[in-house]
């Protein structure tokens, strides 16, 4: 066979392969974008006297922003010293704490919401012991709705980003560059200023932009933490578009949120570019020893016990709480009945209101499961062609990965709305918005599932292809003893991710379910919005199985990813 | 001016560093060699101060050093894949050394220049490191560690990582260079040929101690025990027992052969290695018939330049020799090897 046909037949298939991840981005993506964006627009063209629009949105614009560096300088004093703890330091429990610091990035907002209610909220944990140790009839610790707790849970999530990536710069830093410095005179502080701490940088700013967007973009935090007085960008949407039923205004927001992620990604890339190539990275990690100096154990000690209250505590709060019951039920007698209970787990399984709002929270099960299995599927088929088109393309991947990573810098809430504001008209009016629900899951996964794969197919030497077939595999064989076998990890961590990343996703899905098939995030939303123990104890309790499911699915990440690989 | 004292040290549970002790006198260039994995960068580590030893003690001058930290000591270390910082350019590096002395910028700059003149690489300094070859970043660390005006220089394998023809180019490089600075040098290093072309004194480590200290000539004709002999690749071990005292025989698979004492006390029944070196072999003509004579049979002849190394085997012994005149493959040929130049040592291989 000549060079020149193989060559040829590539053409074809290289436009085949990007005819699928193509079509489904411009139906499920670049629609809704054209749609707010022509939104926004004819709103500016219409309401000239309508001055107090873009009022609000400079408001809500400036505390997003405002709150966004504030989480981000926060995460950075709590993640930069547990950067260098678990890069540096072999202690007991050390392989536990890096397992819960590394937990929060997969878990769903509202279970982090529903979490810090169970530790700080009016029936968490801190006010229901203080109520009962001093006899108050009130909760006096009012940390909900507050700024406060929007920062807490802000550095709750990304603290194991900055531990992730810093943490495994500073594991990878040839170990020799430092002792280099020293040999020549430089003091430890010296060493840190002249050598390490450049050396970091770019996967330090890298960290922390990525921090700055994530904090920038989000939503359900502050929906359930902030309370009606705290709004980003992504909560003033929501509000204008579901509640308001503004959509131009909602659109306009989402202009200016993509507009400012997009700015911050395309940053992010900038800044976050290897720049020494291998020369500042040692062949294999650095040496961990335990604290020697009287100094280094109380800076362990330290940064673990602050490490365990800010990320365990809530978690433990979360669990604890769902099983033990503190106050009279509504419809009870008088007197509280306390102890250790199963009855919110009893409950989710039971229809009992027969409200017609009502809807069985094994119903929200059932959906996001079956959700979470086809965006799994979407997104893995999807991710996997992909990869392939973007690999095969050559030069021209530089140009087309940003289009593909485009959807990370979309909001899901963005999605959402734009799903709302295209499917609801001809010719997709007859679409379910519940059937929707699974491909904005799997857009949202997807720039994870190419970052994750592509990174792993380009690690295949072609060397290996070409002795396959010379061995006499046709391209058909090749790919599935060759190419399959080797993409088997990363595919299952793509699977586990983009399941639970659908199972929690809850900005679009708030958009998108409708009042009788809620996911389990809309469900626990419900829950905890509404008065009274049963609703409080069963958005525990719902949260606690999330809770679980999303843990053991970062156990199986953790396990399952390559060593020395980051997702970012 | 540099002592080491005792110094034992423990890697991951084994002794690996057992009382090693030496001291390095002004201007002489120590060459520490050892098999990988013997511990001798481990030791240049710990008189470095980056790391420390389980006990032992390390002086200056007569004043104690041990716990004092590495930035202090004044030491120039250069590290075996030159971990020049990536960050900085060829100057950069260079003067990193100068700064933290604390020099006026003048002075930094002047000296940079002046180190960058002794490894002939002016034209260099505003280079990435990263751009350079393997030979060129092996010049810059060379120049970092000296720019400082260390009191002691350390390399750790310097050469480690380059190809043969630079290698050889390089020691010659180096040799004037450390002779030029007149500074204490203590150089590690694997590779004979490397340590023979630099060293004043060579040290030999084994199993965690140095086996022998020395002048290359006294190691080359006087090796303290079988493994010296073999590691440095002196000729042919051959086992055996003592029959005899006075003269010294030993009886081989070759035969008893007469071998010389090299100053050690023997025992009748003790354990010897013979060490048959090429050049000593002497090929007669007719059958065995004196001393240490014995037939052996050529397997086969290489030409060397100068001379020809042939492999023979005798009573299922192999061993090599070197000749002057070409010996034919197959052929018989009778093998004498002079007593007083059979070196009868002790030790295992």
């Amino acid at each position: 066979m000549s060079n020149m046909n193989g060559k040829r037949g590539g053409l074809w298939w290289k436009l085949l392969l990007w005819l699928l991840p193509a079509a489904f981005l411009l139906i499920f993506f670049y629609q809704p974008l054209t749609a707010i964006l022509r939104l926004a627009f004819s709103m500016r063209a219409e309401g000239g006297g309508q001055s107090f629009f873009p009022g609000l949105a400079a408001k809500t614009f400036a505390f997003t922003l405002w709150q966004a560096v504030l989480s981000t300088l926060l995460t950075l004093v709590i993640g930069l010293p547990a950067a260098y703890l678990f890069s540096h330091y072999e202690f007991a429990g050390r392989k536990f704490l890096r397992l819960i610091a590394l937990l929060p990035f997969i878990l769903p907002t509202v279970v982090v919401a529903v979490s810090f209610n169970s530790l700080l909220g009016p029936r968490g944990w801190l006010n229901v012991g203080l109520m009962a140790l001093f006899g108050l009839s009130e909760p006096p610790v009012r940390l909900l709705n507050s700024l406060p707790a929007i920062l807490l849970a802000h550095v709750f999530y990304n603290s194991s980003i900055i531990i992730r990536i810093v943490g495994g710069a500073w594991s990878r830093l040839d170990q020799k560059l430092t002792q280099a410095a020293q040999m020549l005179g430089a003091n430890p502080w010296q060493v840190f200023w002249e050598v390490t701490f450049p050396l970091l940088l770019p996967a330090a700013a890298g960290a922390s932009l990525l921090v700055f967007l994530f904090d920038f973009t989000s939503f359900g935090v502050v929906l359930m933490l902030g309370g009606p007085a705290f709004a980003t960008l992504e909560v003033e949407i929501y509000t204008q578009a579901l509640y308001l039923f503004n959509l131009p205004l909602a659109g306009l927001l989402s202009l200016i949120q993509l507009a400012f992620t997009l700015l911050v990604a395309w940053a992010h890339n900038r800044v976050s570019l290897p720049r020494y190539g291998k020369a500042a990275l040692s062949a294999e990690k650095a040496n961990l020893r335990p604290p020697r100096t009287k100094k280094e154990k109380v800076f362990t000690f330290v940064t673990a016990a602050v490490l365990i209250a800010l990320l365990l505590l809530p978690l433990l709060s979360l669990v604890t709480r769902s099983l033990v019951s503190l106050e009279a039920e509504r419809g009870e007698r008088g007197e509280a009945q306390t102890g250790f209970t199963l009855r919110y787990y009893r409950e989710l399984f039971r229809d009992t209101t027969g409200s017609i709002f009502y809807v069985p929270p094994a119903v929200a099960v059932r959906n996001s499961v079956l959700y979470a299995a086809a965006a799994m599927l979407i997104a893995n088929m999807l991710g996997l062609i992909t990869s392939y088109a973007l690999h095969f393309s050559g030069r021209l991947a530089r140009w087309l990965e940003p289009v593909l990573i485009l959807p990370l810098g979309a909001s899901a809430v963005t999605l959402g709305l734009g799903f709302v504001i295209v499917f609801r008209r001809a010719p997709w009016d007859g679409v379910s918005f519940s059937i929707l629900i699974p491909f904005a899951h799997a857009l949202v996964a997807l720039p994870l599932v190419v970052r994750t794969l592509l990174p792993a197919l380009r690690g295949i030497p072609d060397s290996l292809r070409q002795a396959a077939s010379t061995l006499g595999a046709g391209w058909a064989r090749v790919f599935r003893e060759v190419d399959l076998p080797l993409l088997l990890r990363p595919l299952l961590v793509c699977m586990v991710f983009a399941f639970t990343i659908s199972l929690g996703e809850f900005g679009a899905s708030s958009f998108l379910s409708t009042g009788r098939n809620p996911t389990i995030p809309v469900a626990i939303y419900r829950y905890i919005s509404q008065p009274g123990a049963l609703n409080y104890g069963q958005a525990l309790a719902m949260s606690t199985i999330l809770l679980v499911v999303c843990a053991l699915g970062s156990l199986a990440i953790e396990k399952a990813r390559l060593p020395g690989e980051e997702l970012f | 001016m540099l002592e080491i004292r005792e110094i034992y040290k423990n890697y991951e549970g084994r002794p690996l560093l057992q009382g090693i002790s030496f001291a390095v006198q002004a201007g002489e260039t120590v060459c520490l060699l050892g098999e990988s994995g013997s511990g001798k960068s481990t030791l240049l580590r710990i008189i470095a101060g980056l790391e420390a030893a389980e006990s032992g003690s390390i002086w200056w001058d007569g004043e104690e050093i041990s716990d004092m930290p590495a930035h202090k000591r004044g030491f120039g270390l250069m590290f075996q894949d030159y971990a020049l910082f990536p960050h900085r350019t060829v100057e950069q590096n260079v003067a990193f050394g100068l700064r933290m002395l604390g020099l006026p910028r003048a002075e930094v700059e002047a000296r940079t220049r002046a180190a960058l003149g002794i490894i002939r690489m002016e034209d260099f300094a505003k280079r990435a490191v990263t751009e350079l070859s393997g030979g060129e970043q092996q010049r810059v660390a060379l120049a970092r560690a000296l720019a400082p005006n260390p009191r002691l220089l350390m390399l750790d394998e310097p050469l480690g990582a380059l190809d043969h023809a630079l290698r050889v180019q390089l020691i010659a490089e180096l040799r004037s260079i450390l002779h030029a600075s007149a500074k204490p040098a203590i150089y590690v290093t694997h590779d004979r040929e490397e340590a023979f072309g630099l060293a004043d004194t060579l040290m030999l480590l084994h199993q965690g101690r140095i086996v022998q200290a020395g002048t290359t000539a006294q190691l080359f004709r006087q090796p303290a025990n079988a493994w010296a002999a073999g590691f440095l690749g002196l000729g042919t071990l051959l086992s055996g027992s003592v029959v005899g005292l006075e003269p010294l025989r030993v009886k081989t698979a070759l035969g008893v052969l007469q071998a010389s004492a090299c100053g050690q006390e023997w025992q009748v029944g003790g354990a010897a290695q013979l060490l048959l070196r090429p050049r000593d072999a002497l090929v007669l003509h007719g059958m065995p018939e004196g001393e240490n004579q014995f037939s052996a049979c050529v397997v086969d002849c290489l030409f060397m330049g100068e001379t020809y190394q042939s492999h023979l085997r005798a009573n299922d012994f192999s061993f090599s020799i070197q000749t002057d005149r070409a010996l034919a493959p197959g052929s018989d040929v009778t093998i004498a090897f002079p007593p007083e130049r059979v070196s009868c040592l002790k030790g295992e291989l």
